[in-house]
């Protein structure tokens, strides 16, 4: 009975933490509107650069044109909600580990990654709500893009970026505690950053990867930001696939977030509170 | 600790720099003057002060360039599945890559700490600029200089080397002339973006990312050939906001390749026109700009 209660609380504190991330991006109203108008402009030079390609090579990786189209749109979307180019709470968890306020965090009756998790959580809702609705609508009044008539398939995908959106923090919150080593962790982040643009299929679908290259962008956790959310919303995995596919997401997502909770027992074991 | 170093050096850098002469008399060549002095003083602090982290400085070099990097390896990667793009051979569009590059890169070099102008407006530290005896727009242009940047600089040139030695090019005089002509001129273009860009921040503060979409998305778009991109568009940034004079119409007459919107081929030489007329309007928005500005107060 008692142990209910405690978790019950538990999630009311998580719940609130996640709004809390919702709202502290909502309040910006004016770079989101910048955000949007930027995303949607580099949209449209990209969807004509893909045009381009697939007027070249009709069917490349398996897509048509409007998938292909599709896809860039998809990717401007998702581009904020998974933090592909930063932009998440990671900063703000290495500056906390710089200065030392990370001591007053780890004294907090709440757990360290299950609060930094639900903050960003609530964060990426608003990213995906706030910057990916607008692009999207733009680019399906420009282009002829494929966009599911099966309602069941936007329940699909909504489930594929929820768990792409684990995998994301999974993946910056370990980025993160290599400050505790690092103290800057502004190298660190640039080269996550990297792999995360290349590999994610932010730069070019995978399925464009040629040969080798390809297999092994689609093994890595990055391909479970971008790729995966694409492709279940284009229609390419559909029944055991998708199941498969899901398998993907959540085997990166428990892998991450399990190596995040032993790292952090491991910094929190070793750490020397930085500024006293 | 690195930002209280960074403070303490930014005031050291001060009284060195002599004042600007007090009479009105001596003219706009004088202000110039006393602008690039300035501007070359508060560069050369903070090249200072970013040379006490080595190692920092080179990592965010090197990422600067493996960021801009990507660009091109997108490209290659297209290249890896198709002979042409938009019926342009990987050469010659690694020549307008090359070519947007490098003339983003000196823009970017000399103003892109520029866009943090909205930060100083929002938190009120612009004020400490404007009380300084020494021009404001040197002033913002210089602080924070990042010399990192060159990261990109060098990606956008050595990819123009590449192209200008796989190319077979049938070199006139003209030609040769051309192609330095573009990159000066096309930085010019593009410093008038940073420069327009910061003038709007007076005014939308937030809304800094805006002009993301104009500086890199600008330099994006013409990395690739214009028969790509639809005739609206490439109409738009011919005489809208004249991007396409920074590398497409110049490279397009180094390449024989035939122009856009069927404009006349003289357009190839218009450019430094184009780019001191564009400086001029963006001079005048960023008067406009700074006049409107109300400090927070605070």
């Amino acid at each position: 009975m008692k142990g209910m209660r405690v978790r019950a609380g538990r999630f009311r504190l998580y719940a609130a933490v996640a709004e809390g991330g919702f709202r502290r991006y909502a309040t910006y109203r004016i770079a989101t509107a910048a955000g949007v108008f930027t995303n949607t402009a580099f949209g449209l030079i990209l969807a004509y650069t893909y045009i381009a390609l697939w007027d070249e090579r009709p069917g490349l990786g398996g897509y048509d044109q409007a998938q292909a189209v599709t896809f860039v749109w998809l990717g401007q979307g998702l581009l904020t909600v998974m933090a592909l180019m930063g932009g998440g709470f990671e900063g703000e968890l290495i500056e906390r580990i710089r200065t030392g306020d990370i001591a007053v965090d780890l004294y907090r009756p709440a757990d360290l990654q299950a609060w930094w998790l639900a903050s960003d959580l609530g964060r990426a809702l608003f990213q995906l709500l706030g910057r990916g609705i607008v692009p999207m609508a733009v680019g399906a009044l420009v282009f002829d893009l494929a966009l599911p008539a099966d309602p069941l398939r936007w329940l699909a995908f909504l489930l594929a970026v929820a768990l792409g959106a684990l995998v994301s923090f999974g993946l910056r919150f370990l980025v993160a505690l290599c400050a505790f080593w690092l103290l800057d962790g502004a190298g660190i982040t640039q080269v996550v950053m990297l792999a995360g643009t290349f590999f994610s299929g932010m730069l070019l679908p995978l399925n464009v990867f040629p040969g080798a290259l390809g297999d092994l962008a689609r093994a890595l956790p990055w391909s479970a930001l971008l790729q995966v959310p694409a492709d279940v919303f284009l229609g390419t995995h559909t029944g055991l696939g998708l199941l498969r596919t899901y398998a993907f997401q959540l085997g990166w997502a428990a892998a991450l977030l399990t190596a995040g909770r032993l790292l952090q027992a491991a910094a929190t074991r070793r750490v020397v509170v930085q500024g006293g | 600790m690195a930002d209280l170093t960074k403070t303490r050096a930014g005031q050291a850098g001060q009284p060195g720099r002599a004042g600007p002469p007090g009479q009105e008399g001596t003219g706009r060549l004088a202000q110039v003057r006393s602008g690039l002095r300035a501007y070359r003083l508060i560069s050369a602090m903070w090249i200072r002060s970013l040379m006490a982290y080595r190692l920092s400085f080179v990592m965010s070099a090197l990422g600067n360039f493996a960021v801009t990097a990507f660009d091109f390896a997108a490209i290659l990667l297209m290249f890896s599945q198709v002979d042409r793009l938009g019926g342009y051979a990987l050469a010659e569009v690694a020549f307008l890559y090359g070519a947007s590059c490098t003339a983003f890169g000196l823009a970017d070099l000399a103003l892109g700490s520029m866009d943090r102008l909205g930060r100083r407006v929002r938190d009120g530290t612009l004020d400490t600029l404007l009380v300084r005896p020494a021009p404001v727009l040197a002033q913002v242009a210089a602080d924070r200089f990042g010399l990192h940047r060159l990261g990109r600089l060098t990606q956008g040139a050595l990819v123009l080397t590449y192209a200008l030695v796989v190319l077979d090019i049938d070199w006139a005089p003209l030609k040769v002339l051309m192609v330095p002509l573009m990159l000066v001129s096309g930085a010019g273009i593009f410093a008038a973006v940073f420069m327009a860009g910061a003038a709007f921040q007076f005014v939308a503060q937030d809304a800094a990312e805006v002009q993301n979409a104009f500086t890199y998305g600008g330099t994006t778009l013409l990395q690739y050939p214009p028969t790509v991109f639809a005739k609206d568009l490439v109409r738009g940034v011919t005489f809208v906001l004249p991007l396409a004079f920074v590398n497409w119409l110049p490279a397009l007459y180094v390449l024989g390749r035939p122009y856009p919107l069927d404009l006349p081929v003289w357009t190839a030489f218009a450019p430094p026109p184009v780019a001191v007329a564009c400086l001029a309007l963006a001079g005048l928005a960023w008067r406009a700009g700074l006049r409107s500005y109300r400090s927070t107060g605070s």
